[in-house]
């Protein structure tokens, strides 16, 4: 039994904290959202590239530099703690994931060097708009290597190079990605709950697309990737939520009322344990994840499941009683809360929504008691 | 990151797992052996099970060798408890003792009592209990009445403890008294080992509100006790109890079931609106949520052990178990119950699915939120002894004992 990180990998996570503490203060995150001319913090990415961060999990004869998922776990728990303005997540968990789990050796060797550098920025498009996007009411369509049809909202989609899209494909569905400079495509950004992280509406007129696995076979492949990304995204929650957690003691210790800090009051206390309680057991749920995900275990449906539900309930809770911990000042724009806030309720939704991942939970459930 | 054994701890596993099989049955579909006897077959049988542990070298084998144990890490003691979990053995009767009477004892008994009391502890040959609790002290412990004062050799109690486990089968105990109610309240205490057969001692048990009676009213009257079983200085009291208390919260486990295993299965043998209720989309939600409980604490769990087989001390995580299970055990019974719709509220057990299971802990659960800490202690001290928060203003601290307030 060892169910830790390693000392090289702890050693990465403090490594990489330290730097996200010095180059992505909360004032990084807060100038993105309060600019409308800066879709992500260009200069962050940068130095995110030069540490070759994208790259950890990607293959080495892929341009990665071939650590693991681990690796990548404990990075992105920090990204999340930092909440981090920077198409990472877009890049990494979900475009790179796509091309490994969908792509052929050449479009792996042709798609993947330039996403683990960091060189071109690649995004993933299932959404259509509200409501739940299923096989069945795609709109987008895929004929004869053409694309047409409007995806919304696409996280990084006004920034991004290239693009995974998920479209109809006859009576199934297909991956296909696309050159988002080429022509048949417009995009315009779309205003959503975290103005941190920039979205798009990208619009696509018999855009050229190349096909990403089998014709028909795309949407077993969209779920293996997201069972992937689901243990990174809640990796990110988890950061996030620890960083509600850290900031609402910090507060309660300090803001004096009646006389004493309100931390001293159990109203605060309970509300802080609670706090502490979700963040463990999403904590622990997401260990189990990174493990799944680390060793392509066949567990690795449910176990990215739970750890996107918990981790998901956590950082929603920690948001929120954050706000509520710091009273007034807490809904004021200048206070750093509506950050984490908003954060979370994007990132809650990013790939797909908290009752669709407790139903993917209780189906691999089911799976496992039938088998 | 695996969760594999080192090969030490499997060949260790290996051995425990062919010994269990070699002396106990595998646990079946029914309720255990502890749940299908009445009290005193059962502590006959536990006794025997204990003893024979014992022999093999098995209980307690993280305690010194001169205690009984075989001085061996941690970690194996828990494999141990893994693989006895899946057999159907006695088990409960001495859980105070082993977790917390022996600790203590330990700590703070002379060589020779340590030597007289601790063995027969461990192999289950006297059954201990621990009477701290008392009508008008619960949370708040330090609040306890039972006077003691010295006379001659021996001290004198005098009062009334409450929800003692095992008291009516106990040889001993473990007790706080105030032997100064002039002094502040945590320094006027003073603790014992007693002798539970001692004259004075009358012992009354608490009928529960599920009909069971797992604890007991003890009352003293002009009990006297050696000042040999003095456990620490007169006035340490409360420090005595409080590390007695640090081993309680390790020791009080998990919750048993009905978890989302059983309302998984339940669920897909009810209908709902003519369909199985495992297809209803609220069903699905809460089993999830509960899943999630459940193996975030399992997956604690298996970080606490890891600390432990790497020789390190566990993270403050630990705390969280009784916390989350109780509330999961008193809503998924609450759940279950609903699933049966207008018929969840027969509890006969030939009636009903799991044999009444969920309609018994319905009623059983309400007693674990309280249990070893309440839900509200225990966020309190998560709050001031994990995240730092300040403790609570405190208006009885530094009074003498006798001017505090009592209300009712």
């Amino acid at each position: 039994m060892n169910f830790d990180f390693s000392d090289a990998q702890k050693a990465l996570k403090q490594q990489t904290r330290d730097f996200l503490r010095a180059a992505c203060d909360t004032t990084v995150p807060r100038r993105v959202l309060e600019d409308t001319d800066e879709p992500f913090a260009r200069d962050l990415w940068s130095q995110i590239c030069a540490n070759e961060s994208p790259g950890i999990a990607i293959p080495e004869e892929y341009g990665g530099i071939g650590f693991g998922y681990l690796e990548l776990c404990v990075v992105a728990e920090e990204m999340g703690r930092a909440i981090a303005p920077v198409p990472f997540s877009s890049s990494v968990y979900l475009a790179a994931e796509a091309i490994l789990q969908g792509g052929s050796d050449e479009q792996k060797e042709r798609l993947l060097p330039r996403l683990a550098s960091g060189e071109s920025i690649g995004t993933f498009a299932l959404s259509e708009g509200p409501g739940q996007a299923t096989v069945a009411n795609l709109q987008a369509t895929l004929r004869d290597g053409r694309l047409s049809g409007a995806k919304m909202p696409v996280p990084d989609g006004d920034v991004a190079d290239i693009c995974v899209v998920v479209a109809r494909d006859g009576d199934g569905a297909s991956l296909a990605v696309v050159d988002l400079a080429s022509e048949g495509v417009s995009r315009e950004p779309v205003d959503t709950l975290d103005p941190s992280r920039s979205h798009a509406r990208i619009t696509f007129d018999g855009a050229e697309a190349e096909l990403l696995g089998e014709a028909g076979q795309g949407w077993a492949v969209k779920d293996a990737v997201f069972d992937r990304a689901a243990v990174l995204f809640s990796m990110e929650q988890l950061g996030g939520a620890d960083a509600c957690l850290q900031m609402a003691i910090g507060y309660a210790k300090g803001r004096y009322a009646f006389g004493r800090p309100i931390g001293s009051f159990q109203a605060i206390k309970h509300k802080l344990a609670d706090m502490y309680i979700k963040n463990e057991l999403a904590r622990a749920n997401c260990y189990y994840g990174a493990w799944a995900l680390s060793t392509d275990a066949p567990e690795l449906p449910v176990a990215a499941a739970a750890a996107r539900v918990a981790a998901t309930q956590a950082f929603h809770f920690a948001s929120k009683e954050n706000i509520q911990t710091h009273g007034g000042i807490g809904f004021t724009w200048e206070s750093d809360c509506h950050l984490y806030y908003r954060r979370s309720k994007l990132l809650a939704l990013s790939i797909g929504s908290e009752r669709v991942w407790k139903d993917r939970l209780i189906s691999g459930l089911e799976r496992q008691e039938a088998a | 990151m695996d969760f594999n054994d080192t090969p030490e701890q499997a060949a260790y596993r290996a051995e425990v797992r062919a010994w269990l099989g070699a002396n106990a049955e595998p646990r079946k579909d029914r309720p255990s052996v502890s749940r299908r006897l009445d009290a005193e077959e059962g502590l006959a049988l536990a006794k025997a099970w204990q003893a024979r542990k014992a022999d093999a070298g098995y209980a307690c084998r993280h305690w010194p060798v001169a205690h009984g144990g075989q001085g061996r890490p941690m970690i194996e003691t828990i494999i141990y408890d893994q693989e006895e979990a899946n057999f159907d053995v006695p088990t409960g009767f001495f859980s105070i003792g082993l977790g917390m009477c022996g600790p203590v004892m330990a700590q703070y008994a002379t060589q020779e009592q340590q030597a007289r009391f601790i063995p027969p502890l461990m192999r289950g040959e006297e059954v201990w209990c621990q009477l701290f609790s008392e009508p008008a002290a619960g949370s708040d412990v330090a609040g306890l009445r039972t006077r003691c004062h010295r006379d001659g050799d021996d001290w004198v109690v005098n009062g009334q403890k409450v929800w003692t486990s095992g008291a009516h089968y106990s040889d001993w105990g473990i007790l706080v008294a105030r032997h100064d109610s002039s002094l502040p309240k945590h320094k006027g205490l003073t603790f014992f080992f007693i002798d539970m057969k001692s004259p004075g001692i009358d012992i009354k048990p608490i009928k529960q509100i599920n009909g069971g009676s797992n604890f007991n009213e003890v009352f003293f009257t002009n009990v006297r006790v050696p000042d040999s079983q003095r456990l620490g200085a007169i006035g340490e009291g409360w420090q005595v109890a409080i590390t007695t208390l640090m081993n309680e919260r390790l020791a009080v486990g998990d919750a048993p079931p009905p978890d989302f295993r059983e309302v998984m299965k339940l669920a897909a043998a009810c209908e709902l609106d003519g369909r199985p209720a495992l297809e209803d989309s609220l069903v699905r939600e809460k089993i999830a949520d509960w899943y999630i409980e459940s193996m975030g604490m399992k997956h604690t769990k298996a970080r606490t052990m890891t600390a432990l087989s790497q020789g390190k001390v566990p993270g403050p995580e630990n705390s969280i178990g009784k916390v989350v299970s109780a509330s999961k055990l008193q809503n998924v019974s609450s759940f279950g119950a609903d699933l049966m719709d207008m018929g969840g509220v027969i509890t006969d057990p030939s009636l009903m699915p799991s044999s009444a299971l969920f309609q018994q802990s319905f009623l059983y659960s309400p007693g674990l939120r309280i249990a070893g800490g309440t839900d509200e202690i225990l966020r309190n001290i998560i709050a001031e002894r994990v995240l730092g928060l300040p403790g609570e203003i405190r208006v009885d601290r530094d009074v003498p004992y006798s001017d505090i307030p009592t209300g009712n």
